[in-house]
């Protein structure tokens, strides 16, 4: 099926604007925007490269390989398919985790999520936020906000420490850790681990709370900017534990309508492909997922944090459940579906991650030498966690060699397709009529594009850049515009 | 931990290799890591990461000299190996940072300049999913490691580090 300005009538008389992200290698995005005669958006499609050769490269791996192999896949949230990989074997070796193993990864998990959105808010988001979407690019860069927050630049980037190293000592090293192995960890935490973490996890709270304090603060200083960009309607989607309540670590599938209503509740997460179904459109690499039972139409839906604070029903600890209240507050009872709302919901979660450290680090259990459970052997295994940008399927089938005969992942980026080309849509109605194009125009969509933070170019970074590049070509393919930006090599 | 101290066990030196051993010659960064820690030199730090992101400013607390090793797609054959100043960074992902950002963000976290930086960028000419290292970026390392050890010996006479064994 298609959407409204997806697929134009007569294609052939438009022209056409992409914003390419020009990749060395793989995993790349473009936006390619068709204006008709009078300067009008008439079709709007993000491309985003989908890692679908991993898929490819780890069948005839044997399976215990699995969760060490997947992290190659990304260099930004490897615990995230550390462990979804993780929960997957556990199923093929028949596994229930004790509770040290549990615990272990549920902290090597809270550990992943903090550092992650803290990167996001304060070092990708904030720039934008605190000095708005038209000022100075040189402004708005990664960098930039500690020039003129340094307090908040240092936090941040504290915080991101705080959660490697709850990583490092969860999974045992910094990067390529091992800690998750299949039917439990391999290794708990020592006293000494724990009193090291512990020692610093009240200031982690403390600046959590700032954090979520900025972000609503920017929201209600002006709402008509916050809550109308890129808004679009949609359902949402993510895993809630067995009483409704937040869980990214483990729990059952949970979708709500646009208008909060909830569609989908107690979804067999180890039969997701009952559930939902992936489309694939002949113009993007990249699968659109949509509800089954809704059909591509009306099934499609957003994932990561602003789905699911909205989907859960409560938080279990304090201070991010308060948190939560005010932001449905915010909303005056009805779903917030405003991009930008992601990052403040991302605040959120990032307390409730802090707060999740504080009490488990209090935990014995942690500390304990029961580390591996296995049980019966199983051909198939499916796990699926809430990573930072959203929910993240592992499934795989194995032979009776142990190796991995069949795999299929489904990564955050790939849920939120549509929702993302949708995003872009509303931005480029408003934004990029005409036939110049500015900066101006590539910092909105930058901006929408952020919101989601979509993987892009994960797996590998060599040395070159990504540049995101506007080309306005004419419905002959003869480029009369064109805009790059963030091409210019490394100063050496 | 949550500070910019300096670790009191912080080498003079720090390598910082970044790449993705699973990606063909994304390999480089990774391998010329291995290779280099290998070696035991003493005063030097070997460290290595996916790729570079903020808190690689921490890193840089309480060094003299950093040398950061990464492939290029596109640069000189076999390597270039260059001074780095410290520059600002743009980016519609979180997804990395340049080196030369990495060393602007120590200086505005702390206030100070970084320490001296070179970069060596090692030619890559292949990058995808599960290939092996190429033979000519393999030719291309073996040529970048001679010289960052004679880079890191030469700051051997400045007292840095210690020089390798005849």
């Amino acid at each position: 099926m298609t959407f409204e300005l997806e697929t134009a009538p007569h294609p052939e008389q438009l022209r056409r604007v992409a914003i390419d992200p020009v990749s060395r290698v793989e995993g790349h995005g473009k936006v390619t925007l068709l204006l008709d005669a009078d300067d009008r958006v008439q079709q709007v499609r993000l491309h985003i490269v989908e890692f679908r050769g991993f898929e490819k490269f780890i069948q005839g791996r044997p399976y215990w390989e699995v969760p060490v192999m997947v992290q190659r896949l990304c260099g930004i949230c490897p615990v995230s398919h550390h462990l979804a990989a993780a929960k997957a074997i556990d199923m093929i070796v028949g596994s229930r985790l004790t509770p040290t193993a549990e615990k272990v990864r549920r902290l090597m998990h809270y550990g992943q999520i903090l550092q992650s959105h803290a990167l996001h808010f304060f070092h990708l988001a904030s720039p934008d936020l605190l000095f708005g979407f038209d000022s100075e690019v040189a402004r708005r860069n990664v960098v930039a906000l500690a020039a003129e927050h340094p307090e908040l630049a240092k936090k941040g980037v504290l915080l991101r420490k705080y959660g490697q190293e709850v990583i490092r000592v969860t999974a045992g090293k910094r990067v390529h850790g091992t800690g998750a192995i299949p039917g439990g960890v391999n290794k708990s935490l020592t006293a000494e681990e724990r009193a090291c973490l512990q020692a610093d996890i009240y200031h982690v709270v403390g600046w959590a709370r700032e954090a979520v304090d900025i972000a609503r603060r920017l929201h209600e200083s002006n709402r008509p900017l916050y809550d109308g960009f890129g808004a679009f309607r949609s359902s949402m989607l993510s895993i809630v534990a067995p009483d409704g309540s937040l869980d990214l670590y483990d729990g059952h599938l949970r979708a709500r309508d646009a208008d909060g209503q909830i569609l989908l509740d107690r979804g067999n997460c180890s039969r997701y492909w009952e559930l939902i179904f992936e489309e694939v459109k002949p113009w993007s690499y990249m699968k659109f997922p949509f509800l089954r039972a809704l059909g591509p139409q009306a099934g499609w839906y957003k994932v990561g944090p602003l789905a699911r604070v909205q989907n859960c029903d409560r938080i279990h600890t304090p201070l991010a459940d308060a948190a939560r209240r005010e932001f449905l507050d915010y909303g005056g009872g009805r779903p917030v579906h405003a991009p930008l709302a992601y990052h403040w919901t991302r605040m959120i979660e990032m307390l409730f991650a802090a707060e999740l450290i504080k009490d488990l680090l209090h935990d014995d259990d942690l500390l304990g030498t029961d580390l591996v459970a296995t049980g019966e052997r199983a051909e198939r295994g499916v796990g699926v966690i809430e990573a930072p940008r959203g929910t993240l399927i592992h499934h795989y089938r194995v032979d009776e060699q142990d190796q991995i005969t069949r795999a299929n992942l489904i990564v955050s980026t790939t849920h939120n397709n549509q929702a993302m080309n949708e995003a872009i849509r509303v931005v480029a109605r408003k934004y990029l009529d005409g036939r110049k194009l500015t900066e101006a125009l590539l910092n909105h969509i930058e901006v929408a594009i952020r919101a989601f933070d979509p993987c892009l170019s994960c797996a590998t970074h060599a040395l070159g850049r990504m540049p995101l590049a506007v080309e306005l070509v004419d419905a002959d393919g003869v480029t009369v515009d064109r805009l790059v930006k963030g091409d210019a090599p490394a100063s050496c | 931990m949550l500070s910019l101290q300096p670790p009191e066990d912080a080498a003079p030196v720090l390598v910082l290799a970044v790449g993705n051993p699973s990606r063909g010659d994304d390999a480089l960064g990774p391998l010329a890591a291995q290779r280099l820690a290998a070696l035991g030199l003493p005063g030097v730090d070997v460290l290595t990461d996916f790729q570079l992101q903020v808190e690689h400013a921490l890193d840089l607390l309480g060094r003299r000299r950093i040398v950061f090793v990464d492939a290029t797609a596109s640069g000189e054959a076999p390597f270039a190996l260059a001074a780095l100043t410290a520059a600002g960074d743009t980016s519609h992902t979180t997804h990395s940072l340049s080196p030369a950002a990495v060393l602007f963000a120590y200086r505005r976290l702390t206030g100070k300049e970084p320490p001296p930086a070179r970069l060596l960028a090692i030619r890559g000419h292949a990058f995808e999913l599960g290939a092996p290292l190429t033979a000519d970026a393999a030719a291309n390392l073996d040529a970048a490691l001679a010289a960052l050890v004679a880079e890191l010996q030469a700051g051997a006479e400045q007292g840095d580090v210690q020089p390798l064994p005849a």
